[in-house]
Formats: structure tokens, sequence, C-alpha cells
């Protein structure tokens, strides 16, 4: 295989893998986890003590 | 302030106070050698005729200290702070967390001897000698098992998302930093590239460029998707658009590494390449850039009465502009103008002290009070006036390269009708130089800053406070 076709084909996955990502970021399914991860940040605070919800699903 | 005082007895502080520490020593360690090669630059006799006080040795070690002595202390601190803080878990091995400290102070100790006196591989921001750079990879190495070594016994299910631009910084790191310090030693001080000509220049500039792509952007990243949602107190504004911005940046930073090298021996195709894929760069950085200020959005009040997070958004602004006037000097055309000029410089420095310096800065002043447990920094007044000075130093230096640099791809490409050169190098030389001098004004007010930096952090530590009363009430409100 010569670099012009492996360069194409390697194009072709890197796009539709990044198409992939944006889908996946942007379902339902990965709302509701992302949703959980952004307070990681703030859920190790004594005042909030909110682990108990968070630690493993 | 929501960070009252907080007593984490699970997490190691210890080696994340010795890296906060460090930073501010060699944050005003490296811009102080940057400010004085500056002034050499004004007046040559600075030099003092003595081999190891020239410009050519002082500065890498300027650009050595600032990035990996200054910004990975930095790293350091911030992302093992991080990940303990969010993966609920104490660091994987404190051994190796001091380990990783000690270590990486040896590096910088022994690049401090080796680059004044000449001992250097004469690979730009790769000096280091082959002994040092095996030292180097081995601490390395320490703190990429420490890191991730702590997430895997997390004790949550998630992987914030500070966390993936962390662990994409270091392992990149250790990808280009084997790859590039290749080298047949012929002696101890004395190694030559196992690359040769235009393919050692293209390593040489992958590496470089990652170095900025991955060292001093990714790892700042990751520091800015927690200190800047932690400092407003609200979560990121988009936690899809981070995850997208991650697998962008990370998939397209290790292409743009061509266009250090326009117009030269490498091939056309490569370097059209380089510079297609820094024009793209600019979208994930955007996204990324937009993200973090955004993240203020409904609360931008807190900008009045929090100098801290002050530094943490207008790092975003210069981040903004800088990832703007990167792909257009990746842009042949315009390279033909900026590159060699002081454009880049100007340029570097929109970056490294705008961006890279000031979230450092903030993340530091953040860390300090909740490291040595007190209430806040001993005196916020006086971080805004580190911030103002950070601010108008950054300002003169960017304008005044700008300027100079413009001035210089002007004069060195005027060509008279007979095809000689209009210019002679001594007469841009000449005309660069009250640029000069506002450049080494400007350094100065970034080193006055970090010296009122250092001031707070002591007296914070020591455990004092000052009453405040205009920062005070503005904060009650």
């Amino acid at each position: 295989m010569d670099y012009a076709t492996s360069g194409s084909i390697y194009t072709v996955v890197v796009f539709v893998s990044f198409i992939g990502i944006v889908w996946w970021a942007f379902s339902n399914k990965s709302k509701a986890n992302f949703d959980e991860a952004e307070k990681l940040i703030f859920d190790d605070e004594p005042e909030h003590n909110k682990r108990e919800s968070k630690v493993d699903e | 302030m929501s960070e009252a005082i907080q007593v984490h007895p699970e997490y190691n502080y210890k080696v994340i106070r010795q890296f906060a520490v460090m930073t501010v020593v060699w944050g005003i360690v490296g811009m102080l050698v940057g400010v004085f090669i500056a002034a050499q630059l004004y007046w040559p006799a600075l030099n003092f005729d003595t081999p190891w006080l020239t410009f050519s040795r002082l500065r890498p070690l300027h650009t050595n200290a600032v990035i990996f002595a200054f910004g990975g202390c930095a790293l350091f601190a911030t992302s093992l702070y991080v990940v303990q803080r969010t993966c609920h878990v104490r660091l994987f091995s404190d051994k190796l967390a001091s380990f990783t400290f000690w270590g990486w102070q040896l590096v910088i100790v022994l690049a401090a001897i080796t680059l004044p006196m000449g001992i250097t591989s004469s690979k730009e921001y790769a000096e280091l000698e082959w002994p040092i750079d095996i030292l180097l990879t081995i601490v390395w190495l320490s703190y990429i098992i420490n890191f991730f070594g702590t997430m895997i016994i997390r004790k949550v299910s998630h992987i914030y998302v500070a966390n993936w631009f962390f662990g994409a910084f270091m392992l990149t790191v250790a990808v280009l930093h084997i790859a590039n310090s290749m080298v047949i030693p012929v002696s101890l001080t004395k190694s030559y590239s196992l690359y040769s000509g235009a393919v050692d220049a293209m390593i040489q500039w992958w590496y470089g460029h990652n170095a900025v792509g991955f060292f001093l952007t990714a790892g700042f990243l990751g520091m800015m998707y927690y200190f800047v949602p932690k400092q407003a107190g609200r979560p990121v504004f988009s936690y899809r658009l981070s995850v997208v911005h991650f697998w962008a940046l990370i998939s397209l930073y290790i292409w743009a590494g061509p266009h250090h090298l326009h117009y030269t021996a490498l091939p056309d195709w490569t370097q059209s390449l380089g510079m297609a894929m820094s024009i793209i760069l600019f979208v994930p950085s955007w996204g990324g850039m937009i993200n973090g200020i955004m993240t203020l959005s409904g609360a931008w009040h807190k900008l009045r009465t929090d100098p801290i997070l002050r530094f943490l958004v207008v790092s975003l602004s210069f981040y903004g502009m800088s990832t703007f006037e990167g792909p257009m000097m990746a842009i042949k055309t315009v390279n033909a103008l900026s590159h060699y000029t002081d454009w880049t410089v100007g340029h570097v420095h929109s970056g490294a002290l705008g961006w890279v310096a000031m979230v450092s800065i903030g993340a530091i002043y953040h860390l300090i009070p909740v490291l040595f447990e007190r209430q806040k920094m001993y005196s916020l007044k006086l971080v805004n006036v580190h911030f103002w000075l950070a601010t108008i130093g950054v300002v003169l230096y960017i304008v005044a390269m700008w300027i100079s640099g413009v001035l210089q791809g002007l004069m060195w490409s005027a060509i008279n009708a007979d095809g000689t050169l209009t210019y002679s190098f001594v007469e841009s030389l000449e005309a660069s130089m009250p640029f000069y001098l506002v450049r080494f004004i400007g350094g100065v007010f970034v080193v006055l800053g970090m010296l009122i930096m250092a001031y707070n952090c002591y007296r914070t530590i020591k455990g004092d406070s000052l009453q405040e009363p205009a920062f005070e009430e503005a904060k009650t409100a």
C-alpha cells in the first residue's frame, strides 16, 4: 500500500472516530454521567458531603 | 471564599506543598534570568566578557528554568493535587512522590550548572545532555506511575476531565522526550543526535511544538478545568464541550510541528500539512478557551471581588489571543514576514507569560491557603497588585515585540530596484533598540509581581492574615 492510500484510509478513520466522539459526547446517555463527573470537584468538601450518592453507581 | 479551613488527612499534601513553594521560587529565578538577558540585548556590556554570562548560554537557562522548573513544578503540584481531590483517594505512593520531587529538583540544579558551562545538545528546549536526559526520564516515569496508579485506585467511578488532560500531557511528553533525546554519546558531556539533516530538524520540531502543545497547553488546560470552576464555585460551562475539546486537541496538536520549518529543507508538502493542521488547531483551542471563560457566565461579578479569579480568567484571554495568533503565524505567507523576528518572541511570551504563568499563579494562590490550612491568602490586595503588575508587564512585552518583529520583517525583506537589500542587519537592530528597552521594563514588572507573590505566600504560610476592608466587604455583600 502506498502512502497516498494509507494516508487516505487514516484520514477517514480519524474523521469517523471524531464524529463518533462528538455523537457520544452529545448523546443523552452521556449527559447523566457528565452531570455527575462535573460535580466531582466539589464532592470532597466537608460542608457538601454529597459523597455517598456519588461513590460508584 | 468557598475554601474554608479544611483538613484532608487522607490526602498527601506534603509533596504538593513542596512543589507549590518551588513553583514560586523557580518562577522568580527563571524570570530574573529572562530580565537579565533582556537587559543584555539593550546593554550588551552586561555580559561582562564572561563566557558563562553570555546571552547564548543564559538564554537556554532562562527557557529551561521557566518552562521546566517553574511550569514543571506548577504542573506537578496541580496534577498530583487534582488527581487526589477528584479521585477521592490518597496518592498511589508517597515514596514515589518524594522521589519525583527531589529527582526533579536535581534535574533543575544540574541544568543550572551545565547550561552556563556551555554543555548543551543545542536542541531548543531539549538542551540538556544525555546523562541528565536519562535522569529526567526516570523521574518522569515515577510521576506517570504515581498519577495513573492514583487513578486506578480511585474511589469514584468517573475520571474528571482535568485528569484526562494531565494524563495526555505526561504520556505525550514521555514519548517526545525519549524520541528526541536519542543520541550517540561520545563522552559524559557530549553526544550527537541519532538523526541527521532534515529528519533531525523535523524530529526536533515535532518535539518542540508538542512541548508547547502538551507540556505548555494540555497540562495547563488540566489546571484550568479544575481551578477555574473551583475558584468560581460552579461547574464547568459544558462538560460535553470539554470532552470534545480533549479529543480534538490531542489528535490535532501532534501534527503542527513543521510550521517551525517553513521555507527550509523540509519537503514542501510537509510544510503545507503542518500549516493546515496548525490552522485547524484554532478550533479546539478556542473551544476550550470559551468553555473556561463561559464557566463564569452568570457570575461575572465575582471578577470584581476575587483577584485570584482574575488571574485565571485573564490567562484564558491570553490563551485565546495566542491561539489565534499562532495559527495565523503558521500560514506560510505570514510566516515569511514573521519568522526569525521578534514577533515570534512576542507570541511565545503572550502564551508563556499571559496564559501559562497566569493560570499557574492563579492556581498557586488558590492552593497555598488550602495546603497550609489557612483561611485565605495573607493579603488579597497584594494578589490584586500582582495581577496588575503581571498584566501590564505582559502587555508591554508583547506589544513591543509585535512592533519590533513586524519592523524587522519589513526591513529584512525590503529590496532596492537593482535587487540589493535596502537595509543592513545592523540597521534593523538599531530600529529595534527602543522596543528592547520596553521589553526589559515589561519583564521587570512581571518579576516585581512574582516577588510580591513570594512575600504574600511567605506571610500566608507563616499564618498571618491582613485585615482588608475593601475585599472583605465586597465578599460578604
